[in-house]
């Protein structure tokens, strides 16, 4: 007699939620593993009614989407969930951020309209800090940069060193002058970047800025991802991929889409 | 009263942590975590478990002493733990303290900074935060702007190989006494500290129930055994006592279990379900030590498993203790819990040790309602004959008849555990191990009616216990525990037709001599911990860390000038006249008792347990105060409505 997976009743879907959470300060030191953890129980403080998979070990269904490295602070990630009873979207919003730790904080959910999430998150808006480094320092590096075509470069991946191109998805780049959250003087990058495989990361167009024009920060920058989504080609801006969802929807009211 | 600046150190942690294998550990933010203002409390805790953070975390004592102290208004609560390497070398480089997680204050600043010790592999872990905190290593060194460092845990019943680095212990439950002490330094403090560091020491040592090391000399024989050990000032207690919390549903902590965002060993909530056992397994110093069972009711167990869920959101609860299927009303709890959360996905788990039927039946119903996790059982030892000896009564016909009803019920694996160089053990009752776990696939294989069940056997050296019927006893030496299990692994791969349904982890003799030497050891051992951290010995309960090679060394050169070396601390049996360096600590087991109870081991006699028989009289209860605390209560788990209830003010 083969043992089989418990018989349970596996609630069908009703209704699929997109959520934009934001990652900040301390919590930017979360892995991709931790928010997976610290989410599931959240939800399952917050009373959402999640859809489970089958089998001997259910799992809620979640699908994430392109989640920001290991260090880096991010006020655009997003995920979906899928539920079991139509929610309120805005309701799921409050409970969730509520439940979840500070610093892990829910921006706005709203109901999913037809087509994959993943497909809408084709690029990224970074903002790169660097302390001890001058704005003149900065943009000399960057237009060194730009001015090349392919700059190669290599990380350290699971699997082993890799080298990939890091010049090509990068849309746009910029230096500017700043102040970090302690009211040092500091330099800031600001870089739209195509989602490419393997993902062009801050940290390695930083390794390009190095190997183009000698730019080596003394400290480790603070990098924060800013917004996510369809990329539009003529102004080289990244578009918010909620947008559709909400036009399709209607009711779906943001909390605060541009916290900054 | 401390000289440190109470400010956070983050900023300036915050530019090392991008540097270091998984920050997350040392930024705290936990769910439940508790933050206060410095300034709105008078006394003031820093809380260690001096190992990983993914280790201590879960602590169960350091979570329940962190509500319990936090819970008083004008008491503050931190937590720190161990850091790595290569954060250590950075903080080293840049001058950054030993720090709490919580607020990330320097753990210098506190008032006390209270270790917890299950185990003592964790001692040259408290040399590095002792001396990343700037607090002198030697007690003798501190002054009156230093914390008071108190060890707690079940390794402080005998604290004496540390003797020479904390200022005070406490044995046993530490809810109430964390309280007392609190009262005390509170009051000290209001009154301006008079007397200041030594008088602050008398007045905790002077309860009688908070041992102060520097106020006892110890006086040794010729040959190295000990003299005696004596008070040397007035006013302080010839023995020391343990402390017994009685009413456990008095103390339902933790309320809110901290979650943490790192990954730790323990994802899970757990509720105590009962504190002590008298099983009376003779090698078993947690059972020896944290006598009588004191049960918490059945309404106590649904209330705090409820709130645990509702605060954390984990998917699994642990039923903890000692040994819970012994807690009386544990068929009602089980299946009152089974009800309750059927179709939530949260899964109940019972660490059962216990070699019966009754138990398979329990795991049957608590894995109703979510995932199934593995079958343990703990037969100790592999033969009859030495099963007597250690005084675990369990037959073979109880384990056979065990695992019939596991493979039967579906379940495809299960874990036995079993130690090596228990007393009077020979490779004949090791090998029968191999015999034990053979006879288990050959039964598995008839009542599951397939041939894919598993059964793995776990095993690890044994290490002779302070207040425990075989403090008295020589510990094997590793050399001959390692050649007993390659004996044993060598059998069971050997066999054709059940070797490869026999999975064999086992850990080898070297950490159990080290461990044998810091267990029963005395001030003298305090030379050898201190050189072996200034060889670089860190985290000495991780295999990838730990060296024998250096504890060997150390201990040579630490003790030469001594007539003992590591031998005479581990493979040495001791006489009964023999003055042991935990004598004048007091666990309330009679020594006379336990004397009677090692000969009867080694005449193979077994004694049962007495909350179901008379009283054999061990000590504890009339030593104590204290009495067996268990049901049946007769009562019901409460209706509560079980998590996921929230969902009617989400909906659309």
């Amino acid at each position: 007699m083969a043992r089989q997976p418990p018989v349970r009743d596996v609630a069908p879907i009703v209704q699929k939620l997109r959520v934009r959470y934001a990652k900040r300060g301390r919590l930017r030191f979360t892995s991709h593993r931790d928010i997976q953890r610290a989410l599931e129980r959240a939800l399952r403080r917050a009373g959402v009614p999640m859809a489970y998979s089958a089998g001997f070990t259910p799992h809620p269904k979640i699908s994430y989407a392109g989640a920001a490295a290991m260090g880096s602070a991010s006020e655009a990630e997003y995920l979906e969930i899928s539920v079991t009873e139509r929610l309120s979207p805005d309701r799921v919003r409050a409970s969730l951020d509520a439940a979840l730790p500070p610093g892990l904080d829910v921006i706005e959910v709203v109901e999913a309209a037809p087509g994959a999430l993943a497909d809408l998150l084709q690029a990224s808006e970074w903002q790169i800090e660097l302390p001890d480094v001058s704005a003149g320092q900065a943009a000399e590096a960057v237009a060194a940069l730009m001015a090349e075509t392919e700059v190669e470069v290599e990380r350290m991946m699971k699997s082993g060193p890799r080298r990939f191109d890091a010049r090509e998805p990068i849309v746009r780049l910029a230096a500017d002058s700043g102040t970090t959250a302690s009211g040092a003087p500091c330099a800031i990058l600001r870089t739209v970047v195509r989602h490419a495989t393997p993902a062009v990361r801050p940290d390695d167009i930083l390794t390009a800025l190095r190997q183009v024009a000698g730019l080596t920060p003394p400290v480790p920058p603070m990098v924060t991802r800013l917004a996510q989504g369809p990329i539009d080609p003529e102004s080289g801006t990244v578009a918010d991929p909620l947008a559709a969802d909400r036009a399709s929807v209607g009711d779906a009211v943001a909390a605060d889409p541009h916290p900054r | 009263m401390s000289a440190v600046k109470a400010e956070s150190v983050f900023p300036r942690l915050e530019a090392l942590l991008p540097l270091v294998q998984k920050p997350i550990q040392y930024v705290g933010g936990e769910l439940n975590a508790v933050s206060k203002e410095w300034e709105s409390t008078t006394v003031r805790w820093a809380l260690m478990y001096p190992d990983a953070y993914e280790i201590g975390v879960p602590n169960q004592g350091v979570q329940i002493l962190y509500e319990v102290l936090n819970e008083q208004p004008d008491v503050l609560a931190e937590r720190t733990y161990s850091v790595w390497s290569d954060l250590e070398a950075l903080m080293r480089e840049h001058g950054v303290p030993q720090f709490t997680v919580d607020a990330h204050r320097p753990v210098g600043a506190f008032d006390v900074l209270g270790l917890s010790f299950s185990t003592e592999l964790g001692y040259t872990n408290m040399l590095t935060a002792l001396d990343l905190a700037g607090i002198p290593l030697h007690a003798s060194d501190r002054s009156d702007e230093h914390p008071i460092v108190l060890a707690g845990g079940h390794a402080a019943f005998n604290p004496e190989p540390i003797s020479a680095f904390i200022d005070a212990a406490v044995l046993g439950d530490g809810e109430q006494v964390a309280l007392e002490i609190t009262g005390l330094i509170r009051d000290f403090k209001a009154e301006g500290s008079p007397g200041g560091r030594e008088q602050l020491l008398m007045r905790l040592a002077q309860t009688g129930g908070v041992y102060v090391p520097a106020f006892y000399d110890v006086e040794y024989l010729p040959d190295g055994r000990i003299k005696r050990v004596v008070p040397n000032r007035p006013g302080v207690p010839w023995r020391v006592s343990k402390h017994t919390v009685t009413d456990l549903d008095a103390w339902p902590y933790p309320k809110k279990p901290l979650v943490p965002l790192a990954e730790s060993v323990h994802e899970r909530a757990s509720v105590e379900i009962f504190r002590g056992c008298t099983r009376g397994c003779r090698f078993c110093q947690a059972g020896m030590i944290t006598r009588p069972v004191r049960e918490r009711s059945i309404t106590g167990i649904g209330e705090m498993v409820e709130q645990a869920l509702q605060a954390t959101g984990f998917e699994e609860v642990g039923l903890l203790s000692l040994s819970s299927a012994d807690h009386s009303e544990i068929k009602e709890v089980a299946k009152g819990l089974a009800d309750r959360y059927e179709g939530t996905n949260t899964s109940l788990s019972l660490p059962s040790t216990r070699v019966d039927a009754f138990n398979i039946d329990l795991a049957n119903e608590l894995s109703r309602s979510g995932r199934r996790s593995g079958l343990t059982f703990a037969p100790e030892g592999g033969s009859e004959r030495i099963r007597r000896v250690i005084n675990k009564m369990v037959t073979e016909e109880d384990l056979i008849r065990t695992v019939t009803t596991a493979y039967g019920a579906g379940w495809r694996q299960v874990k036995l555990y079993f130690m090596c160089g228990l007393p009077t053990e020979t490779d004949d009752d090791v090998l029968q191990i191999a015999t034990l776990a053979r006879e288990v696939i050959k039964t598995g294989r008839e009542v599951a009616g397939r041939k894919d069940i598993r059964c793995t056997v776990s095993i690890g050296g044994f290490v002779p216990k302070p207040h425990t019927p075989f403090q008295w006893a020589a510990q094997l030496d590793h050399e001959t525990t390692d050649a007993r299990l390659a004996k044993l692994r060598n059998n069971i791969r050997d066999d054709r037709q059940y070797g490869k349904a026999i999975g064999f982890r086992y850990h080898d003799g070297k950490p159990g001599i080290v461990e044998g030497l810091l267990s029963r050891g005395d001030r003298r051992v305090s030379a050898v911990i201190e050189a072996v951290w200034r060889d670089g010995g860190r985290f000495d309960g991780w295999s990838e860390h730990f060296s024998f090679e250096r504890w060997m060394r150390c201990a040579e050169q630490a003790l030469a000038d001594k007539p003992v070396d590591v031998d005479w601390y581990t493979t040495r049996e001791r006489e009964f006249s023999e003055v042991l360096p935990w004598d004048h600590l007091d666990s309330g087991l009679d020594k006379d008792w336990l004397w009677e109870d090692w000969q009867d081991s080694l005449n193979d006699v077994e004694v049962e347990d007495c909350r179901w028989t008379p009283c054999f009289d061990c000590g504890v209860c009339p030593q104590m105060g204290t009495d067996i605390e268990i049901g049946p209560t007769g009562k019901q788990l409460l209706p509560l409505t079980a998590i996921g209830a929230g969902v009617e003010t989400l909906r659309a």
